[in-house]
Order: structure tokens, then sequence, then C-alpha cells
């Protein structure tokens, strides 16, 4: 990629004993949409928050725009954080109740731009509130009297005040209504479209994911296990953990939605995936397999191999290296290459 | 043939220093024996307070009134002992979150053997052996040792195994599911559904599912209710509802599910505004504010649920098929 905007190296995160993030490489440039995709206890989140330093990672790096982030001095790291902006899940709890929206959108600007009068920082406080789709005579109003979807639109104008060169997203459409969802989606693919901002988009909603991204990751335990462009990522997966992922998301049936349904079965199931890695099997194999065994974390070897159907001796002795088997599509995981061949998988 | 649930214009109101709160407004629904019906609705709808005033888990400042009748008994009007023969034996729930509804300082072995001594006056004895057997038919691994041991130690998927194998252990004729997988990651949530499925054809009772999720309601549900603003606004078997919708809010909601197999990074389809709060006043249709098809009869005049058992729309204008 040409235009590098965060670049993270070799980061690891521990919360006393244990290893939470283990080791992530990921470049995002300018403008550029990435999803993190991962089962609760993945590390979306703690990555998201190192990335921020919301938290000291035991080791590695954060460069963005080429300073790390994580050597850099208080003073040095808050001013970066005006290009760095970050939306949570829980659209009231990260809104301060005492504060009216007016005041909440201000305060980056009072931070950041200590010189502009408040004439000046209430126009842009209105215009902002207007892109987001809210009327500014609502400038007044407390977070209480708004609902999830508006508050989230005023977390996000909140965040967007400085025009961030990076937006983290943090599951902000998970709490909402399946008819807000939408909104709130069109909204940051229009600010996104104007702005030009990047962004790290994580969310458990695959089908959210894809509509938004360029490209996507999948975590599992603290590692990323695939890196792909959008379209190769969901047309063919290559680790077995994400074809589980993209097989256990619940579709209204073709069969139940009758003669229009847009979908026919096997358009569901990856082009490329050989018969017997066919969703519906997956679905009984390697997603029955997950909760026999909840994921934890093995001394050596790949951490998924204990849900893997395809597991082999060689995935209880050495870990998978993250390697490009495809241009810009990377996974870790030993027979790679063999779900890239299907016929190869058969024997 | 007497159905398995009959709630009859069920209102609950909610009342508050301020004014009250109109959560349920008139809601009319039929559960057939064994079979499985979808509640589906936004936050708000009312969806889950239809099922706990049935339940008698309302609020102390709920005020209900209509009808609900299971296996042809009123469930409203009686005391505490007569219902609580029929909750947690013939009449069963399951949470949306598995920890809050399981007591955190009782192993899952005495938590699930107390229902069939409450119940069935087993001795505790032959109970436990009996919660075992039942942990094994919900598929839990080990069910012998996870008997002694805690909720705590139990991940969300396992725990909503053993809710789902204590709302059985007294063959119910109907089981109510509230958001049984909203709490749950993707994969655990397609072994759930699996599971309610195979329980279904085992066991044989009827099954309430309710959620907000239409996919999920779409795997398992054979006739499916729409609510919005605590009304049914529609009633359809599921195919018929997902192939031809009828109701425009139903029509809408399908499109906002954002299709994995669609175009990228292109709009969504989105519903414009908001749904009413609770407590407004609905002298008009609830919808009308939102909704693309509105004239102005949907503006002063409230549409009534019409139609037969298994298609029922409410809207003056109903989309056609």
């Amino acid at each position: 990629m040409t235009n590098t905007l965060l670049s993270v190296r070799d980061l690891h995160v521990d919360f006393g004993a244990h290893a939470v993030i283990r080791g992530v490489n990921f470049d995002l440039s300018a403008g550029e949409t990435v999803g993190l995709v991962g089962e609760s206890g993945s590390g979306k989140s703690t990555l998201a928050r190192a990335i921020l330093r919301l938290l000291q990672p035991a080791q590695g790096s954060v460069e963005f725009l080429g300073l790390d982030l994580l050597k850099c001095p208080q003073a040095e790291l808050r001013a970066q954080r005006r290009g760095l902006q970050v939306v949570f899940q829980d659209p009231l709890a990260s809104l301060d109740p005492r504060m009216t929206v007016g005041e909440t959108i201000a305060e980056p600007l009072k931070i950041f731009e200590p010189g502009l009068n408040a004439g000046a920082r209430l126009r842009q406080v209105n215009a902002m509130l207007e892109r987001v789709g809210l009327s500014p005579d609502m400038t007044g109003r407390y977070p209480h009297e708004f609902s999830g979807g508006q508050c989230q639109r005023i977390g996000i104008a909140r965040a967007m005040i400085l025009s961030p060169k990076l937006l983290i997203c943090d599951e902000i459409v998970s709490s909402l209504d399946m008819s807000i969802q939408g909104q709130i989606v069109n909204l940051l693919l229009d600010l996104q479209r104007a702005a030009g901002m990047a962004v790290l988009f994580i969310s458990h909603n695959l089908a959210v994911v894809r509509h938004l991204s360029h490209r996507v990751l999948v975590m599992y335990l603290g590692k990323l296990v695939e890196i792909a462009p959008c379209d190769a990522l969901f047309a063919s997966p290559i680790h077995p953990y994400t074809r589980a992922l993209l097989a256990a998301v619940p579709r209204i049936a073709p069969h139940a939605a009758g003669a229009a349904s847009p979908q026919a079965p096997g358009e569901l199931s990856p082009p490329q995936a050989p018969p017997e890695l066919a969703p519906a099997v997956l679905a009984s194999a390697e997603v029955a397999s997950a909760e026999v065994s909840p994921p934890r974390l093995m001394a050596s070897g790949c951490a998924f191999r204990d849900r893997c159907p395809h597991a082999l001796p060689v995935c209880e002795t050495s870990n998978p290296a993250l390697l490009e088997v495809a241009p810009g599509h990377w996974a870790a995981c030993h027979r790679s290459h063999e779900t890239l061949n299907p016929l190869s998988l058969r024997q | 043939m007497t159905p398995t649930l009959s709630v009859e214009r069920l209102r609950v109101r909610f009342s508050h220093r301020t004014g009250s709160i109109e959560a349920v407004d008139g809601v009319s629904l039929q559960v057939a024996p064994s079979e499985c019906v979808g509640i589906v609705g936004e936050s708000g709808s009312g969806k889950t307070q239809v099922f706990m005033a049935a339940m008698g888990l309302l609020a102390g400042n709920a005020q209900v009134s209509g009808s609900v009748r299971f296996e042809g008994d009123e469930l409203l009007a009686v005391d505490a002992p007569t219902l609580n023969r029929v909750r947690g034996s013939r009449l069963t729930m399951i949470f949306q979150d598995p920890m809050t509804s399981l007591t955190p300082h009782l192993t899952i072995g005495t938590q699930l053997a107390e229902v069939m001594v409450a119940h069935l006056a087993m001795p505790w004895r032959d109970a436990r052996s009996l919660a075992g057997r039942m942990l094994e038919r919900v598929h839990v691994p080990e069910p012998k040792r996870r008997l002694g041991q805690y909720p705590h130690e139990l991940s969300g998927g396992m725990r909503q195994r053993v809710m789902i194998a204590m709302s059985l252990l007294c063959e119910p004729s109907l089981v109510i599911a509230d958001e049984p997988t909203t709490a749950l990651d993707v994969t655990i949530q397609a072994q759930i559904i699996e599971l309610l499925r195979a329980v279904r054809s085992e066991f044989g009772m009827a099954l309430v599912l309710i959620s907000h999720d239409l996919a999920v309601v779409a795997g398992l549900a054979d006739r499916i209710l729409v609510m919005y603003a605590g009304r049914v606004v529609e009633n359809a078997i599921a195919g018929e509802l997902f192939g031809h919708p009828r109701h425009p809010y139903t029509a809408e909601l399908l499109k906002c599910i954002p299709d994995i197999n669609g175009a990228r990074l292109a709009r969504l389809p989105t519903l414009a505004g908001q749904p009413p709060r609770p407590g407004e006043v609905r002298e008009a249709c609830p919808f009308a504010p939102r909704c693309p098809r509105a004239a102005d009869r949907c503006r002063i005049e409230r549409p009534e649920l019409t139609g037969s058992s298994t298609s029922q729309v409410a809207c003056h204008f109903p989309l056609t098929s």
C-alpha cells in the first residue's frame, strides 16, 4: 500500500499472565476502511485500545504518520490524538450525561483549537450536527433526551469535529435496532466520502463489515489469522475459522423466502469451496466442534486446532505463520495451499 | 383443538410519576400445540412484555387487562400457587442472558434437580440423575462433571444449553425463548438455533421465539408475528412473510437487513425516522410517520388487525402479492 497512515508491528498486550494480543501486524492506508472481525474475547477492542494507547501494550509499535505512539511522550501523544478518534459501542454510556450535546461536540475544539472564539465554535458545532443528520436546535439538550441511534450520531459528531485522519469504530451499530443500523452505516459512508478519513471498523456483524470495508482482518485469540481484500475474503475464505464464522451467519433461507428470494442456495457457498467444505458441512463440523471446546490458548501450535475439523499433527507442534497465499490475501494456516487448491484437500 | 396459548386483547400499561406508558396495546395471538411462532420487533415494541404478562413476571407498576389462556386455563387472574404449578413445568421460559438467569451460588445439578423436586415431588437423588441425562440430551459434554459446576465455570453457549435443559425437564407444552441467542457469538448462535430445532422435533412442544433478528427467527419459525409500537401489525406463515410481506413495516424491515451477497460500498436501504416513543398518543397508525405508503386516512384512523388466523395485517393499504 502506498499511503500508509497506521502501521502496527509485533503488538503484544498482556492482562496479567494472559496474553490478549499476541503479535499483531497490519497496515492501514489513508482513506481506507478496514473491518476487524472475530468472536468476543478475540481481542478486537483491546487492539483498538492499544492503538489509541488507552492501555499500555507489552511490546511492539504503533506508528501513526511515522510516529510511534507507544513511545512518544504524553504531550506528543495528545497532539496526535487529534487525528485519531474513536466511537464506542454503547452510545449513551460514552456521552457525559451532565453535558449538553453542544458542549460535548464543542469540547474537542476547545482543547485543540483554544484560539477559536465561541461564535466560530458554535458555527462548527452546528454544521457538524447537520452533517450527522441532527438539527442544530438540539445543542442545548442532554444525552438522555435522545434515542440510541441519535446518541450514536452525537458520538460520531464529537469524533469527526476535528477532521481525524483515522476513525476507530468499535461495534458502533451493535446496540442499535435493525432499522437504525442502516442509517448509521450510511452516515459513516457519506462522512468518509466527504472527509476521506480512514476507518477501522470493529464489528461481529459480518454483513455490515462486508458492506463497508475495503479489507478485512480476522482475529482469533489475539492473533490475526486472515487478512484479505473484502471480496476475496467473502468469496474464498482460507482460514477454517473464517469459514466457520461465515457459515454461522444466520440467513433468511431461500426456501423460507419463497420464489421472490434474491438468493439461490448455490450462492451461499463460496464458489471455490470443495463439496466437503460447503457451509452446510461447516455448520455441522466446524461450528459444532467450536462449542465442545471453547477457545483457549495452548502452549504450542495453532490456537484454533481443537476447533478445527482439518487439523493435522503439524498443527499441534508448530504455530502457522501469517503468509501471503494470494496477492494481498494472507492466512495463518498450515493447509492454506490445500484450501486454495481444493482438489488436494480431498485426499 | 384448544390452542396451547391464547392471548386476547392484552394490554399492559406501566404507570409512573409523570404518567403512564402503554407497552402492549391490545394484542391477540394464538399458539397451536407443537407450533413454532416467531415474534419479531424492535426494542420497545412490546414483544417481551406480552410473554412476561403470560408468565406473571411483569414489574410491580404494571396494569394488565385482557386474557391469557394456557391450555384453556386463564393465567392473568390466578393466584401465585396456581401459577407456580404451571410455570417452570408446563410453561417455561429461556431468557437472553444465561448468566443472570442462573443462580450464581448453586451448582448446575442443584438448580436443575430443584425443578423436578418442586414440580414432580421427585427425590433429590433421582432428580439429579435425570438432570444429568437431560444435559446429555442437549449435547453438554461431560454432563456428570457439569452437575457439580457453578454457572461461572461454563461458557455463554454452555450456560444457554443448561437453560434449555432446565426448560425441558418437566416436558413442557410451551417454551418461550426470549432472544435466546442475542448475547452469544455468531458461531455459538448457530449451534443454539440448531439445538432448539432438534429439541423441538424430539420433545414436540410448542415454541415461541422472540427476537429482533429476522434471520434468527427465519431458521425456526412456522409462523411469524411482527410487532410495532405495542401491537401486532402482521401475522403470516414464515415463507409468506419473507416472500410477500404485506405490512409496509415488515417490507421495509426486510430491506434493511444487509445482504451478505448484496452490493458493497453502496448505501444501505434505511427506514427513516424513529419508532414512536412508548406513551405517545396513538389515535393514528403508529407507523404512518415512517411509512412510504401512508395516506391521510393513516394519520387519522388506526388500522385494526384483520384477516384469517394465519394471515393478518393491520394496515389500510397493505401490499398485495
